[in-house]
């Protein structure tokens, strides 16, 4: 017999091993190669969370309460995977195309983003998936009993409760580290999908020896198997029609409804093409894992002694013949099978909860909403977290206060109900463009009210008042309303009984609903772009022309995004359109693109919420509703065509648009460079000049003082200085215009360089006059550049933020990050007011200043001479808006670039 | 008590030059640095001359000129300009704007000082300097 | 070189059909064994060794013929490009007939 605490060794280290493979997984994804990690068959093998401990030991004992009625479950999602075309398929580009999140977000992004819908869709999954989650623990729980039980030292007590509760808080931990490390639901979670692959495959294995064990083990053979069925009272069992039916269909409906399969099908799926695989490779998981449940049930009743639990065959079988690493390996796949499901279920969930009940709870809580500042990242992330901790603890809560009772057994039923209540709203959403919100609401609202009544709470029994007396009287005596037997349908079986009723009056409901309502404009858009995914794939679009400041947008999307992946968005729209820099024009399909991307992140009711406090409103435009009511693809395919070459048009007047500004501006500058240098050398010159005729005069007529004697002679001296440094200035700009500027290119550290740059600010009159903020560490980079000409630029930067950062407690941060082998970017970014969005474009010019110059103390030439080092030194600098003071981006090859 | 100038100018040096040039005079000579409320600034002190930069921050010469000259009261008040640019057609703007006189920097101080005692001879003798 | 084209996709049409009426298919050949036995015989409905081989011979074939269909059709789709305004003429056409 085994020892208890051997499993509990195999168990730590099976778990270990799932830490270090989501880890690997994690990283290698981080580098960006993930290889076979992204093959179809690590997609399909994820998808494999279907199978849960329900199917594990359950589905055995389920045999022999009622024989072949079992493979139902794993008939329907077969049809349903076989069929991928039909609606897979379909789920797949919307989720991808639209980013969609879970399975609330794609109902509520449906039907106008609205968050009603996606807050009763979030309940809705959470109720209907806490008591199988309890099932889970109860039977990872259940499992370790039964080892307990057979331990030969019989030292053991298993206190079910205590495992549940470790096995929770382990699967809680392990779900925040690797559910939570990025933001975006969108991008998948390489780690956990492959780990839940590596699960995938133990418990099919696991399922796959026992069977074989029990064919080739215990009987004769196929053969003589087939007459043991015969003869077996597990085969005994009638098929009951309606129930084979009903199950079927609500098992597939599954397949699409419950939270983690979304998870894993639509949200995880990285490529569509994977579904040529899982189409029949999902099925073939299912037929395996099937495939030997009869045969261990036949074989368990008959040598099992009489009064066995029929749940536990799969483990208490080979304990029965004493094969000790069989039975291990089985408890291990029993152990895969809960763990898998609570994690992906517990990411699932958590994902919902944050996006549509705890994001648009903060929103409305923080006045001003979007536009406020704080890190909206880190809200998100922890109340991932703590969703994810609190359906872990709703979880064990349930399994602790129904005290794992035989009503868990049934519970994975009532949780498929549940759940398949959405749908109603999630086919007719993505079939139908007459769908509307209205209707939706109103079928998933009425849908739950009678699964709960018929099904989820009369499970509770007299807990929840659902009392023997009420469910053969109905309530008050009102036999029309008894739970089982609605409307006087009497004789039929409580589940089939439950399923038509509710799916029957919610898709009736959401079919009146949906006729008698009239959608909302976003509601249009979002049910043709739906409903017509593969015609066009985001042509159309729910923002007309933007009345936002893309600085503000940007604003946002780096507290949601990051501030990295936002800048890099926002550059790369604005060299799509044309334009250099990182604030490219507002257009409403900047504006599309941008919400989806942040959907991506928060669900896209939360975004297009977070959208509308920018842009003021949502706007459709008739021309948008237009571009939906034309249905024929010759239509689409010409207007395709037209947007196309108008895109391009405006594209290239955008561009002209932008050379032109320039052109104007600079002949503008040109003219008024001839004034502005005489203006600043004869500045200078009038205080020398008049101040050395006072000395003159006072020369000749003696009537002036030692004091100012001395003080006007100094001030003589110091403009005589300033003409100096103007002329010096002006010497170096041309010199390095003209690119005749001869380099000192040297190897140095580009830490050293920040230093000297930091020592010849500090020598100046007023010291440093700033605190700067630096990460000395982050600095030490070796590069090939002229480290004189590199620190000008920084001394220029440093002395240009002491100047004009007008906090109260001026602030210069330096972030120095490498970007990729060749290139390094040196941030500067002080915590002043930052420059006006009108300025932006003209601070390199020359003598271009924002402020007077006589605070200024120089001639405006310091960042066009920072411009023409950058480009001498083959990098760039720019202007960096949106970080809630002035910032300038320096771009550097490592390397001298030939 | 002298006559009281007022000089809006906003390069430290060369106020401390006009001021002791004008000073030594017998003038009282206030100061006021920025462009925008440089209006109300005459509106308060009601000086006998005012002696205008034409570079300020936040408003130019040019526009306070013709601000002054657009209210009743300043209409006829001396105003002297100073400029470091010194193209015609500052000068031309100037005039249009209707200045008393116009004076390119760098500027003789024994100059400034006879343009100053001649405006303050004329107070209604505006715009043709 | 056209009519050629144009029977490549209209044989990856015929297997995007049979692709979609192959689950309507299992899903009539799974509910046979409610056909058998019950009433009138001795046997309960469905029971028996007899269903356990049928409903995994079904699913064994059924997966076999949606794998083939897949692969079929993988190759047919060869890389997407979009539609060109000559195949939008042709498709047209084929509508009108």
């Amino acid at each position: 017999m085994l020892r208890f605490n051997i499993l509990v060794f195999a168990c730590l280290t099976y778990a270990t091993l799932l830490f270090v493979v989501a880890f690997w997984a994690e990283k290698r994804a981080e580098a960006g190669r993930l290889g076979w990690l992204r093959s179809p068959i690590v997609y399909t093998l994820s998808l494999s969370v279907y199978c849960t401990a329900w199917t594990f030991y359950g589905a055995v004992g389920y045999a022999v309460r009622s024989g072949l009625e079992f493979v139902s479950i794993y008939l329907g999602p077969s049809l349903m995977m076989i069929g991928w075309w039909w609606i897979l398929r379909k789920l797949v580009r919307i989720g991808r195309t639209h980013r969609i999140t879970s399975v609330a977000d794609l109902i509520s992004s449906r039907y106008g983003k609205s968050t009603t819908l996606g807050v009763l869709v979030t309940l809705l999954a959470v109720i209907g998936t806490t008591p199988y989650i309890a099932l889970q623990l109860q039977s990872v729980a259940t499992s370790f009993a039964v080892f307990g039980v057979n331990d030969p030292t019989g030292a053991v007590q298993t206190d079910l409760d205590k495992t549940a509760l470790w096995v929770a808080a382990g699967l809680a931990l392990f779900t925040i580290l690797f559910g939570t490390r990025n933001l975006d639901a969108n991008e998948r979670h390489h780690g956990v999908v492959t780990a839940i692959a590596l699960e995938a495959v133990v418990k099919f294995f696991a399922l796959v020896c026992v069977g074989l064990f029990v064919v080739w083990g215990l009987t004769d053979g196929w053969g003589d198997l087939i007459d043991r069925i015969d003869a077996s009272p597990v085969s005994s069992h009638p098929i009951s029609g309606t129930r084979w039916i009903t199950i079927t269909m609500l098992s597939a409906a599954a397949l699409i409804t419950l939270p983690r399969m979304f998870q894993v099908l639509v949200v995880e799926n990285s490529d569509e093409n994977h579904l040529f695989t899982a189409g029949w490779f999902f099925p073939l998981y299912l037929f395996g894992m099937s495939l030997f449940v009869i045969p261990i049930a036949v074989v368990g009743l008959q040598v099992l002694p009489d009064g066995s639990n029929p749940d536990m065959f799969v483990l208490t079988l080979p304990l029965h013949y004493d094969q000790r690493f069989l039975a291990t390996f089985s408890f291990l796949g029993g152990f895969s099978s809960a763990t898998s499901m609570v994690i992906v279920a517990a990411i699932a969930l958590s994902t919902m909860v944050s996006n549509h009940i705890v994001m648009p709870i903060w929103l409305k809580a923080r006045k001003g909403g979007a536009t406020v500042s704080g890190d909206v990242r880190s809200v998100v992330l922890y109340a991932r977290r703590l969703s994810i901790f609190g359906v872990l603890a709703l979880g064990y809560l349930y399994f602790h206060f129904s005290g794992g009772s035989e009503a868990l057994a049934s519970i994975g039923m009532i949780s498929f109900t549940g759940v398949a209540q959405v749908l109603p709203a999630m086919l007719g959403g993505i079939f139908w463009r007459g769908a509307t919100r209205v209707g939706a609401i109103l079928g998933v609202v009425i849908g739950f009210v009678i699964w709960a009544y018929t099904m989820f709470l009369p499970s509770f029994g007299e807990a929840a008042g659902f009392t023997a007396e009420l469910m053969a009287e109905g309530p008050l005596g009102i036999g029309l309303l008894r739970p089982q037997a609605l409307f006087g349908v009497t004789g039929v079986d409580p589940v089939v009984h439950a399923v038509a009723w509710s799916l029957a009056i919610n898709t009736l409901v959401f079919l009146l609903g949906s006729l008698f309502s009239f959608p909302r404009p976003v509601e249009r858009l979002q049910g043709a772009q739906f409903v017509n995914v593969f015609e066009h794939s985001g042509t159309a679009r729910g923002w007309s022309h933007g009345f936002a400041e893309t600085e503000d947008l940007l604003v946002m999307a780096q507290r949601i995004l990051g501030a990295s992946e936002a800048q890099a968005l926002f550059h790369a729209a604005a060299a799509e359109q044309g334009k250099e820099g990182y604030l490219p024009d507002a257009t409403p399909e900047f504006i599309e693109r941008l919400e989806r991307k942040l959907a991506g992140s928060v669900g896209a009711a939360t975004a297009h919420a977070m959208l509308a406090q920018i842009a003021g409103g949502v706007l459709v435009s008739v021309e948008d509703l237009m571009a939906v009511a034309d249905e024929t693809a010759q239509m689409m395919e010409y207007s395709n065509q037209l947007e196309m070459k108008s895109e391009e048009l405006s594209r290239t007047a955008r561009k002209l648009r932008e050379a032109n500004e320039k052109l104007t501006q600079l002949s503008i500058q040109k003219d008024a460079f001839l004034s502005q240098i005489s203006h600043e050398l004869r500045t200078p010159m009038t205080s020398i000049s008049a101040f050395s005729e006072i000395l003159r005069s006072a020369g000749q007529e003696g009537d002036l003082d030692a004091e100012s004697l001395e003080r006007f002679s100094s001030i003589i001296h110091d403009e005589a200085l300033r003409l100096t440094r103007l002329l010096d200035d002006l010497l170096d700009l041309s010199v390095l215009e003209s690119g005749s500027v001869s380099l000192n290119w040297t190897r140095t550290n580009l830490h050293d360089v920040i230093d000297r740059a930091m020592g010849a600010v500090m020598q100046g009159r007023d010291g440093v006059g700033i605190r700067i903020e630096r990460n000395e560490f982050s600095e030490h980079i070796a590069m090939e550049t002229d480290a004189d000409r590199l620190s000008q630029v920084f001394i220029n930067l440093i002395t240009n933020a002491r100047k004009y950062c007008d906090a109260e407690q001026p602030t210069l941060k330096i972030q120095v990050r490498r970007i990729g082998q060749d290139d390094v970017q040196i941030d500067f970014i002080d915590n002043g007011t930052g420059i006006p969005a009108d300025k932006q474009t003209v601070i390199f010019e020359k003598f271009s200043r924002i402020t007077d110059h006589a605070k200024a103390g120089s001639a405006g030439l310091g960042l066009a001479i920072c411009r023409e080092i950058m480009a001498n030194l083959g990098g760039t600098i720019a202007y960096l808006p949106g970080q809630g003071g002035a910032a300038f981006r320096l771009d550097l090859p490592r390397v001298r670039t030939r | 008590m002298g006559k009281r100038v007022l000089l809006i100018e906003d390069e430290p040096n060369i106020i401390e030059a006009i001021r002791f040039i004008l000073s030594r005079d017998g003038w009282t000579v206030e100061v006021h640095s920025d462009g925008a409320s440089a209006v109300d600034a005459v509106d308060r002190k009601q000086p006998d001359i005012v002696i205008l930069d034409v570079m300020l921050p936040n408003k130019s010469g040019f526009d306070i000129l013709r601000d002054l000259r657009a209210a009743p009261e300043h209409a006829a008040r001396p105003v002297l300009m100073l400029t470091a640019r010194g193209q015609k057609k500052d000068r031309d703007m100037a005039e249009a704007a209707g200045v008393s006189h116009f004076m390119t920097k760098p500027f003789s101080n024994s100059e400034m000082l006879d343009v100053v005692r001649g405006l303050a001879q004329q107070p209604t003798d505006g715009g043709d300097a | 070189m056209p009519l050629y084209l144009a029977r490549a996709s209209y044989r990856r049409r015929r297997l995007i059909d049979a692709l979609r009426l192959l689950p309507f298919l299992l899903f009539g050949l799974w509910l046979l064994p409610l056909l058998w036995g019950g009433a009138g015989t001795d046997t309960p409905v469905g029971a028996g060794g007899r269903s356990f081989v049928h409903v995994f011979v079904v699913w064994a074939l059924g997966i076999a013929v949606a794998a083939w269909l897949a692969r079929r059709l993988r190759r047919a789709e060869g890389p997407i490009e979009p539609l060109s305004a000559k195949d939008i003429a042709e498709a047209q056409e084929e509508g009108r007939r």
